[in-house]
Protein backbone atom coordinates (compact mmCIF):
# COMPACT_ATOMS: atom_id res chain seq x y z
CA UNK A 1 0.00 0.00 0.00
CA UNK A 2 3.20 2.40 -0.59
CA UNK A 3 2.49 5.62 -2.22
CA UNK A 4 -1.08 5.84 -0.60
CA UNK A 5 -2.19 8.27 1.78
CA UNK A 6 -2.22 7.78 5.43
CA UNK A 7 -5.55 8.10 6.35
CA UNK A 8 -6.20 6.02 2.92
CA UNK A 9 -4.43 3.21 4.28
CA UNK A 10 -5.66 3.01 7.95
CA UNK A 11 -9.24 2.96 5.84
CA UNK A 12 -8.06 -0.34 4.00
CA UNK A 13 -6.46 -1.69 7.22
CA UNK A 14 -9.65 -1.03 8.68
CA UNK A 15 -11.89 -3.16 6.47
CA UNK A 16 -11.03 -6.48 7.44
CA UNK A 17 -11.74 -5.66 10.71
CA UNK A 18 -15.47 -4.22 9.72
CA UNK A 19 -15.88 -7.29 7.93
CA UNK A 20 -15.17 -9.42 10.54
CA UNK A 21 -17.73 -7.84 12.77
CA UNK A 22 -20.29 -7.48 10.24
CA UNK A 23 -19.62 -11.64 10.15
CA UNK A 24 -19.97 -12.28 13.72
CA UNK A 25 -23.02 -10.04 13.59
CA UNK A 26 -24.88 -11.77 11.21
CA UNK A 27 -24.18 -15.13 12.88
CA UNK A 28 -24.99 -13.87 16.06
CA UNK A 29 -28.20 -12.05 14.73
CA UNK A 30 -30.18 -15.59 13.64
CA UNK A 31 -29.09 -17.28 17.10
CA UNK A 32 -30.23 -14.81 19.66
CA UNK A 33 -33.65 -15.63 20.49
CA UNK A 34 -35.20 -13.88 23.13
CA UNK A 35 -33.22 -15.16 25.74
CA UNK A 36 -30.08 -15.20 24.40
CA UNK A 37 -28.61 -11.75 24.66
CA UNK A 38 -25.17 -11.73 25.33
CA UNK A 39 -24.58 -10.40 28.74
CA UNK A 40 -21.88 -8.64 30.67
CA UNK A 41 -21.29 -9.79 34.14
CA UNK A 42 -18.38 -9.78 36.69
CA UNK A 43 -17.59 -8.67 40.03
CA UNK A 44 -15.51 -5.52 41.35
CA UNK A 45 -14.35 -5.70 44.77
CA UNK A 46 -12.09 -3.23 47.60
CA UNK A 47 -10.13 -6.14 49.57
CA UNK A 48 -8.09 -5.07 52.86
CA UNK A 49 -5.67 -7.79 53.98
CA UNK A 50 -3.70 -7.48 57.62
CA UNK A 51 -0.97 -10.29 57.27
CA UNK A 52 1.36 -9.73 61.10
CA UNK A 53 0.52 -6.19 61.05
CA UNK A 54 1.48 -4.99 57.66
CA UNK A 55 -2.14 -4.11 55.56
CA UNK A 56 -2.44 -4.56 52.05
CA UNK A 57 -5.28 -3.18 50.21
CA UNK A 58 -6.23 -4.45 46.39
CA UNK A 59 -8.84 -3.26 44.11
CA UNK A 60 -9.96 -5.46 41.87
CA UNK A 61 -12.43 -6.29 38.80
CA UNK A 62 -13.68 -8.96 37.32
CA UNK A 63 -15.42 -8.60 34.15
CA UNK A 64 -17.15 -11.65 32.01
CA UNK A 65 -18.70 -11.25 28.59
CA UNK A 66 -20.46 -14.72 27.03
CA UNK A 67 -22.29 -14.92 23.75
CA UNK A 68 -24.51 -17.24 22.53
CA UNK A 69 -24.05 -17.98 18.59
CA UNK A 70 -27.12 -20.08 17.49
CA UNK A 71 -27.84 -23.69 19.31
CA UNK A 72 -24.52 -25.52 19.63
CA UNK A 73 -21.99 -22.11 20.14
CA UNK A 74 -20.92 -20.38 22.84
CA UNK A 75 -18.23 -17.78 23.53
CA UNK A 76 -17.18 -16.56 27.18
CA UNK A 77 -14.00 -14.94 28.58
CA UNK A 78 -13.45 -13.45 32.14
CA UNK A 79 -10.48 -10.96 32.93
CA UNK A 80 -8.88 -9.64 35.60
CA UNK A 81 -7.81 -6.07 36.51
CA UNK A 82 -6.18 -5.44 39.70
CA UNK A 83 -4.57 -2.68 41.16
CA UNK A 84 -2.37 -3.28 44.85
CA UNK A 85 -1.46 -1.21 47.15
CA UNK A 86 1.34 -2.79 49.50
CA UNK A 87 3.73 -1.44 52.38
CA UNK A 88 6.78 0.13 51.64
CA UNK A 89 9.63 -1.15 53.81
CA UNK A 90 10.92 2.47 53.57
CA UNK A 91 7.87 3.41 54.72
CA UNK A 92 4.61 4.61 52.19
CA UNK A 93 2.82 2.36 50.26
CA UNK A 94 3.90 1.00 46.45
CA UNK A 95 1.22 0.62 43.96
CA UNK A 96 1.54 -2.31 41.34
CA UNK A 97 -1.34 -3.20 38.24
CA UNK A 98 -1.89 -5.94 36.08
CA UNK A 99 -4.02 -7.01 33.43
CA UNK A 100 -4.61 -10.33 32.42
CA UNK A 101 -6.87 -13.11 31.38
CA UNK A 102 -8.97 -15.74 33.72
CA UNK A 103 -10.30 -17.38 30.48
CA UNK A 104 -11.47 -16.80 26.79
CA UNK A 105 -12.94 -19.92 25.19
CA UNK A 106 -15.16 -21.50 22.76
CA UNK A 107 -17.52 -24.03 23.77
CA UNK A 108 -18.79 -26.26 20.92
CA UNK A 109 -22.01 -28.12 22.23
CA UNK A 110 -21.44 -31.20 20.39
CA UNK A 111 -24.27 -33.74 21.15
CA UNK A 112 -26.26 -33.71 25.03
CA UNK A 113 -23.04 -35.42 26.36
CA UNK A 114 -20.15 -33.73 24.76
CA UNK A 115 -18.85 -30.03 25.05
CA UNK A 116 -15.67 -29.33 23.58
CA UNK A 117 -13.90 -26.52 24.49
CA UNK A 118 -11.29 -24.34 23.04
CA UNK A 119 -9.06 -21.35 23.79
CA UNK A 120 -7.90 -20.41 27.11
CA UNK A 121 -9.62 -22.24 30.09
CA UNK A 122 -9.87 -22.84 33.99
CA UNK A 123 -7.84 -26.19 34.81
CA UNK A 124 -10.59 -28.76 35.88
CA UNK A 125 -8.71 -29.70 38.93
CA UNK A 126 -10.72 -30.68 42.36
CA UNK A 127 -13.20 -27.59 42.66
CA UNK A 128 -11.83 -24.57 43.52
CA UNK A 129 -10.26 -22.99 40.47
CA UNK A 130 -13.38 -23.77 38.13
CA UNK A 131 -16.45 -22.80 40.66
CA UNK A 132 -15.28 -20.75 43.63
CA UNK A 133 -12.48 -18.35 41.92
CA UNK A 134 -15.06 -15.37 40.61
CA UNK A 135 -14.74 -12.82 43.04
CA UNK A 136 -18.56 -12.53 43.69
CA UNK A 137 -18.92 -16.05 44.39
CA UNK A 138 -15.54 -17.02 46.65
CA UNK A 139 -15.68 -16.94 50.70
CA UNK A 140 -12.35 -16.18 51.33
CA UNK A 141 -9.83 -13.77 49.85
CA UNK A 142 -7.35 -16.11 49.65
CA UNK A 143 -7.05 -19.44 48.06
CA UNK A 144 -6.62 -22.73 49.57
CA UNK A 145 -2.28 -23.52 50.35
CA UNK A 146 -3.58 -26.31 47.97
CA UNK A 147 -4.60 -24.57 45.45
CA UNK A 148 -1.12 -25.28 43.67
CA UNK A 149 -1.77 -28.78 43.06
CA UNK A 150 -3.33 -29.62 39.82
CA UNK A 151 -3.66 -26.32 38.88
CA UNK A 152 -0.29 -26.50 37.54
CA UNK A 153 0.66 -22.95 39.59
CA UNK A 154 -1.62 -20.86 37.05
CA UNK A 155 -4.63 -22.38 37.15
CA UNK A 156 -5.29 -21.72 33.37
CA UNK A 157 -4.56 -24.14 30.44
CA UNK A 158 -4.03 -23.18 26.82
CA UNK A 159 -5.23 -25.77 24.47
CA UNK A 160 -8.50 -28.26 24.48
CA UNK A 161 -11.05 -29.72 26.33
CA UNK A 162 -13.91 -32.01 26.43
CA UNK A 163 -16.32 -32.14 29.52
CA UNK A 164 -19.98 -32.92 29.56
CA UNK A 165 -22.66 -34.71 31.37
CA UNK A 166 -21.88 -38.55 31.05
CA UNK A 167 -24.76 -39.79 32.71
CA UNK A 168 -28.01 -38.06 34.25
CA UNK A 169 -31.08 -39.69 36.61
CA UNK A 170 -33.32 -38.24 39.27
CA UNK A 171 -30.74 -40.43 41.41
CA UNK A 172 -27.42 -40.01 39.87
CA UNK A 173 -25.42 -37.41 37.57
CA UNK A 174 -21.87 -38.32 36.71
CA UNK A 175 -19.89 -35.21 34.36
CA UNK A 176 -16.14 -35.30 33.38
CA UNK A 177 -13.84 -32.82 32.15
CA UNK A 178 -10.61 -34.06 29.85
CA UNK A 179 -7.85 -31.22 29.16
CA UNK A 180 -4.68 -31.08 26.99
CA UNK A 181 -2.55 -28.12 27.38
CA UNK A 182 0.42 -25.98 25.67
CA UNK A 183 2.52 -23.76 27.71
CA UNK A 184 2.66 -20.33 27.78
CA UNK A 185 4.88 -17.73 28.91
CA UNK A 186 3.08 -14.62 27.55
CA UNK A 187 2.56 -12.32 31.01
CA UNK A 188 -1.24 -11.85 30.42
CA UNK A 189 -1.51 -15.55 29.29
CA UNK A 190 0.32 -18.34 31.34
CA UNK A 191 -0.05 -21.83 30.77
CA UNK A 192 2.16 -24.79 31.30
CA UNK A 193 2.52 -27.58 29.40
CA UNK A 194 0.18 -30.24 30.98
CA UNK A 195 -2.89 -32.53 30.94
CA UNK A 196 -5.58 -33.97 33.22
CA UNK A 197 -9.38 -34.95 33.67
CA UNK A 198 -11.93 -34.79 36.36
CA UNK A 199 -14.83 -37.55 37.26
CA UNK A 200 -17.86 -36.04 39.33
CA UNK A 201 -20.67 -38.01 40.90
CA UNK A 202 -22.87 -36.41 41.83
CA UNK A 203 -26.24 -37.70 44.15
CA UNK A 204 -29.21 -35.05 43.72
CA UNK A 205 -31.64 -36.70 46.51
CA UNK A 206 -28.94 -36.48 49.10
CA UNK A 207 -27.28 -33.36 47.58
CA UNK A 208 -23.91 -34.85 47.97
CA UNK A 209 -20.80 -35.29 45.43
CA UNK A 210 -18.07 -37.00 45.38
CA UNK A 211 -15.12 -36.39 42.60
CA UNK A 212 -11.73 -37.14 42.00
CA UNK A 213 -9.09 -35.41 39.72
CA UNK A 214 -5.25 -35.97 37.89
CA UNK A 215 -3.41 -33.61 36.74
CA UNK A 216 0.01 -34.13 34.86
CA UNK A 217 2.75 -31.94 34.19
CA UNK A 218 4.78 -32.05 31.27
CA UNK A 219 7.43 -29.25 31.79
CA UNK A 220 10.49 -30.11 32.64
CA UNK A 221 9.62 -31.51 35.88
CA UNK A 222 7.23 -33.89 34.98
CA UNK A 223 4.58 -34.82 37.86
CA UNK A 224 1.56 -36.31 38.46
CA UNK A 225 -1.42 -34.81 40.63
CA UNK A 226 -3.93 -36.25 42.19
CA UNK A 227 -7.21 -35.15 44.35
CA UNK A 228 -10.95 -36.03 45.38
CA UNK A 229 -13.66 -33.64 46.66
CA UNK A 230 -16.49 -33.92 48.83
CA UNK A 231 -19.27 -31.34 48.85
CA UNK A 232 -22.42 -31.65 50.41
CA UNK A 233 -25.34 -29.45 50.87
CA UNK A 234 -28.00 -30.65 53.02
CA UNK A 235 -31.48 -30.42 52.11
CA UNK A 236 -33.13 -29.26 55.24
CA UNK A 237 -30.16 -26.86 56.42
CA UNK A 238 -28.72 -23.96 54.65
CA UNK A 239 -25.28 -24.99 54.85
CA UNK A 240 -22.97 -26.05 52.01
CA UNK A 241 -19.70 -27.86 53.34
CA UNK A 242 -16.85 -28.03 50.49
CA UNK A 243 -13.75 -30.17 51.03
CA UNK A 244 -11.02 -30.93 48.67
CA UNK A 245 -7.94 -33.09 49.27
CA UNK A 246 -4.88 -32.78 46.61
CA UNK A 247 -1.65 -34.81 46.52
CA UNK A 248 1.84 -34.12 44.85
CA UNK A 249 5.01 -35.96 44.56
CA UNK A 250 6.22 -33.49 47.20
CA UNK A 251 3.04 -32.02 48.87
CA UNK A 252 -0.46 -32.73 49.75
CA UNK A 253 -2.90 -31.15 52.16
CA UNK A 254 -6.84 -30.16 52.50
CA UNK A 255 -8.93 -28.22 53.44
CA UNK A 256 -12.79 -28.03 54.29
CA UNK A 257 -14.98 -24.96 54.24
CA UNK A 258 -18.53 -24.00 55.25
CA UNK A 259 -20.54 -21.10 55.07
CA UNK A 260 -24.26 -20.94 56.53
CA UNK A 261 -27.25 -18.83 55.61
CA UNK A 262 -28.89 -17.86 58.58
CA UNK A 263 -32.71 -18.57 59.04
CA UNK A 264 -35.06 -15.89 58.46
CA UNK A 265 -36.99 -14.68 61.97
CA UNK A 266 -40.02 -12.93 62.06
CA UNK A 267 -38.93 -9.74 63.74
CA UNK A 268 -34.97 -9.25 62.57
CA UNK A 269 -35.30 -10.06 58.44
CA UNK A 270 -31.87 -8.56 58.38
CA UNK A 271 -30.10 -11.61 60.21
CA UNK A 272 -31.05 -13.93 57.20
CA UNK A 273 -28.41 -11.70 55.29
CA UNK A 274 -26.12 -12.85 57.24
CA UNK A 275 -23.81 -15.98 56.12
CA UNK A 276 -20.86 -17.20 58.73
CA UNK A 277 -18.32 -18.53 57.40
CA UNK A 278 -15.16 -21.12 58.10
CA UNK A 279 -12.64 -23.06 56.48
CA UNK A 280 -9.79 -25.20 57.86
CA UNK A 281 -6.71 -26.46 55.92
CA UNK A 282 -3.13 -28.12 55.96
CA UNK A 283 -0.41 -28.49 53.70
CA UNK A 284 2.43 -30.95 54.25
CA UNK A 285 5.70 -30.62 52.54
CA UNK A 286 6.90 -33.87 52.47
CA UNK A 287 10.40 -32.58 49.78
CA UNK A 288 11.13 -29.56 48.44
CA UNK A 289 9.43 -28.19 45.55
CA UNK A 290 9.83 -24.94 43.79
CA UNK A 291 7.25 -26.18 41.43
CA UNK A 292 4.17 -27.05 43.24
CA UNK A 293 3.13 -23.60 44.78
CA UNK A 294 2.40 -24.68 48.53
CA UNK A 295 4.06 -23.28 51.10
CA UNK A 296 8.41 -24.51 52.00
CA UNK A 297 7.24 -25.78 55.29
CA UNK A 298 3.98 -27.56 56.60
CA UNK A 299 1.61 -25.26 57.24
CA UNK A 300 -1.95 -24.96 59.13
CA UNK A 301 -4.90 -22.30 59.18
CA UNK A 302 -7.86 -21.33 60.26
CA UNK A 303 -10.15 -18.80 59.30
CA UNK A 304 -13.64 -17.42 60.04
CA UNK A 305 -15.79 -14.90 59.64
CA UNK A 306 -19.26 -13.08 57.85
CA UNK A 307 -20.72 -11.92 54.96
CA UNK A 308 -23.61 -9.64 55.11
CA UNK A 309 -25.87 -9.88 52.01
CA UNK A 310 -26.93 -6.11 51.49
CA UNK A 311 -29.29 -5.81 48.73
CA UNK A 312 -28.63 -4.93 44.79
CA UNK A 313 -25.71 -7.40 45.01
CA UNK A 314 -23.54 -5.74 47.10
CA UNK A 315 -22.07 -7.82 50.07
CA UNK A 316 -19.42 -6.78 53.15
CA UNK A 317 -17.09 -9.45 54.39
CA UNK A 318 -15.02 -10.00 57.13
CA UNK A 319 -12.64 -12.56 58.22
CA UNK A 320 -10.16 -13.52 60.85
CA UNK A 321 -7.51 -16.48 60.31
CA UNK A 322 -4.41 -17.65 62.13
CA UNK A 323 -1.91 -19.67 60.24
CA UNK A 324 0.61 -22.32 61.37
CA UNK A 325 3.87 -22.77 60.19
CA UNK A 326 7.00 -24.07 61.38
CA UNK A 327 8.83 -20.39 60.70
CA UNK A 328 6.30 -18.89 63.30
CA UNK A 329 2.46 -18.31 63.44
CA UNK A 330 0.54 -14.86 61.89
CA UNK A 331 -2.67 -13.51 62.04
CA UNK A 332 -4.64 -12.37 59.02
CA UNK A 333 -7.62 -10.01 59.48
CA UNK A 334 -9.39 -9.45 56.12
CA UNK A 335 -12.32 -7.30 54.93
CA UNK A 336 -13.96 -7.13 51.57
CA UNK A 337 -16.72 -4.99 49.60
CA UNK A 338 -18.03 -6.81 46.71
CA UNK A 339 -20.50 -5.77 43.82
CA UNK A 340 -22.09 -8.18 41.22
CA UNK A 341 -23.38 -7.32 38.21
CA UNK A 342 -25.16 -8.63 35.99
CA UNK A 343 -26.92 -7.07 32.90
CA UNK A 344 -27.66 -7.49 28.84
CA UNK A 345 -24.49 -5.71 26.64
CA UNK A 346 -27.30 -4.16 24.85
CA UNK A 347 -31.07 -2.95 25.47
CA UNK A 348 -33.71 -4.79 23.65
CA UNK A 349 -37.37 -5.11 23.63
CA UNK B 1 -0.46 -23.02 69.56
CA UNK B 2 -2.45 -25.61 68.14
CA UNK B 3 -4.86 -25.52 65.35
CA UNK B 4 -7.07 -28.16 66.98
CA UNK B 5 -7.93 -25.82 69.32
CA UNK B 6 -9.78 -23.60 66.59
CA UNK B 7 -11.35 -27.16 64.77
CA UNK B 8 -13.42 -27.79 68.08
CA UNK B 9 -14.97 -24.60 68.57
CA UNK B 10 -15.28 -24.26 64.79
CA UNK B 11 -17.22 -27.51 64.23
CA UNK B 12 -19.37 -27.28 66.94
CA UNK B 13 -20.12 -24.04 65.65
CA UNK B 14 -21.06 -25.39 62.21
CA UNK B 15 -23.41 -28.00 63.67
CA UNK B 16 -24.88 -25.95 66.82
CA UNK B 17 -26.36 -23.18 64.05
CA UNK B 18 -28.11 -25.40 61.88
CA UNK B 19 -29.54 -27.49 64.84
CA UNK B 20 -30.70 -23.82 66.32
CA UNK B 21 -32.53 -23.22 63.15
CA UNK B 22 -34.46 -26.37 63.24
CA UNK B 23 -35.52 -25.88 66.90
CA UNK B 24 -36.64 -22.30 66.09
CA UNK B 25 -38.76 -23.34 63.28
CA UNK B 26 -38.63 -20.48 61.47
CA UNK B 27 -38.41 -19.65 57.70
CA UNK B 28 -35.00 -19.91 55.96
CA UNK B 29 -32.74 -17.29 54.33
CA UNK B 30 -34.77 -14.92 51.39
CA UNK B 31 -34.90 -16.70 48.47
CA UNK B 32 -33.58 -15.28 45.20
CA UNK B 33 -36.22 -13.57 42.64
CA UNK B 34 -35.73 -16.57 40.68
CA UNK B 35 -37.56 -19.01 42.95
CA UNK B 36 -40.23 -16.37 42.93
CA UNK B 37 -41.51 -17.07 39.17
CA UNK B 38 -44.29 -19.53 39.05
CA UNK B 39 -43.53 -23.05 37.85
CA UNK B 40 -44.87 -23.65 34.44
CA UNK B 41 -47.09 -27.29 34.88
CA UNK B 42 -45.81 -30.04 32.90
CA UNK B 43 -47.27 -31.00 29.83
CA UNK B 44 -49.04 -34.39 30.49
CA UNK B 45 -47.36 -37.50 30.15
CA UNK B 46 -44.07 -36.04 29.74
CA UNK B 47 -41.42 -36.68 32.01
CA UNK B 48 -39.73 -32.80 32.61
CA UNK B 49 -37.18 -32.09 35.51
CA UNK B 50 -38.13 -29.98 38.48
CA UNK B 51 -36.17 -26.38 37.98
CA UNK B 52 -36.85 -25.34 41.52
CA UNK B 53 -34.88 -28.78 42.21
CA UNK B 54 -32.40 -28.47 39.25
CA UNK B 55 -31.59 -25.12 40.27
CA UNK B 56 -30.90 -25.61 43.97
CA UNK B 57 -28.72 -28.89 43.18
CA UNK B 58 -26.88 -27.51 40.96
CA UNK B 59 -26.47 -23.68 41.10
CA UNK B 60 -26.66 -22.84 44.51
CA UNK B 61 -23.96 -25.28 45.50
CA UNK B 62 -21.75 -22.79 44.76
CA UNK B 63 -23.09 -19.54 44.90
CA UNK B 64 -26.35 -17.76 45.50
CA UNK B 65 -28.79 -16.50 43.01
CA UNK B 66 -28.78 -13.17 42.01
CA UNK B 67 -31.53 -11.17 42.93
CA UNK B 68 -32.96 -10.64 39.63
CA UNK B 69 -32.05 -10.60 35.82
CA UNK B 70 -33.86 -9.29 32.54
CA UNK B 71 -35.37 -12.83 30.81
CA UNK B 72 -33.81 -11.63 28.01
CA UNK B 73 -30.73 -13.19 29.12
CA UNK B 74 -31.61 -16.00 30.65
CA UNK B 75 -30.88 -18.63 27.91
CA UNK B 76 -27.24 -17.04 28.03
CA UNK B 77 -27.29 -17.61 31.95
CA UNK B 78 -28.51 -21.55 31.14
CA UNK B 79 -26.03 -21.74 28.87
CA UNK B 80 -22.97 -20.76 30.88
CA UNK B 81 -23.88 -23.03 33.31
CA UNK B 82 -24.83 -25.61 30.86
CA UNK B 83 -21.35 -25.31 30.08
CA UNK B 84 -19.61 -24.42 33.49
CA UNK B 85 -21.50 -26.49 36.08
CA UNK B 86 -21.42 -29.54 32.87
CA UNK B 87 -25.62 -29.57 33.42
CA UNK B 88 -27.58 -32.32 31.54
CA UNK B 89 -29.61 -31.41 28.50
CA UNK B 90 -32.74 -31.92 30.61
CA UNK B 91 -31.54 -30.24 33.56
CA UNK B 92 -30.39 -27.09 31.19
CA UNK B 93 -34.20 -26.94 29.51
CA UNK B 94 -35.57 -27.35 32.87
CA UNK B 95 -33.69 -24.72 34.42
CA UNK B 96 -34.51 -22.06 31.44
CA UNK B 97 -38.64 -23.51 31.84
CA UNK B 98 -37.99 -22.57 35.91
CA UNK B 99 -36.00 -19.33 35.15
CA UNK B 100 -38.25 -17.87 32.41
CA UNK B 101 -41.55 -19.88 32.13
Amino acid sequence: MRGLSSSTNLRLRRRPVIALALLITCLIAPGLAAQNTPILSGGTVFFSNTRGGKTTYQMVANPLIAVPVGPHLFFEGRGVLVETLSPASTGGYNTSRFFGLSYMQADVIANKHVTAVGGLFLTPFGTYNERLTPLWIGNFQDAPLIYGIGNMNFGTGLGGMLRGNAFSTDKVSVSYAAYVSAGSTNVRVRTQRSTGGQANVYFPKARLEVGASFGRRLETVRENNFGTHVWWQPIKVPIVIRSEYAHAPNSQGYWIEADYRLPQFRDAKWLARLEPIARVEQAFRNAPDRTDGLPSLDTQKAAFGLNYHFPHEVRINATYGRQFATGGNVNIWQTGLIYRFLTPTWKGK
Amino acid sequence: MNIYRYIFPGVALMVALPLFSQATNTVAGPKPAVHQTTQPQSAAGTKQRDGNEVFAANCSRCHNAPESFSPRISGTIVRHMRVRASLSKEDEEALLRFLNP
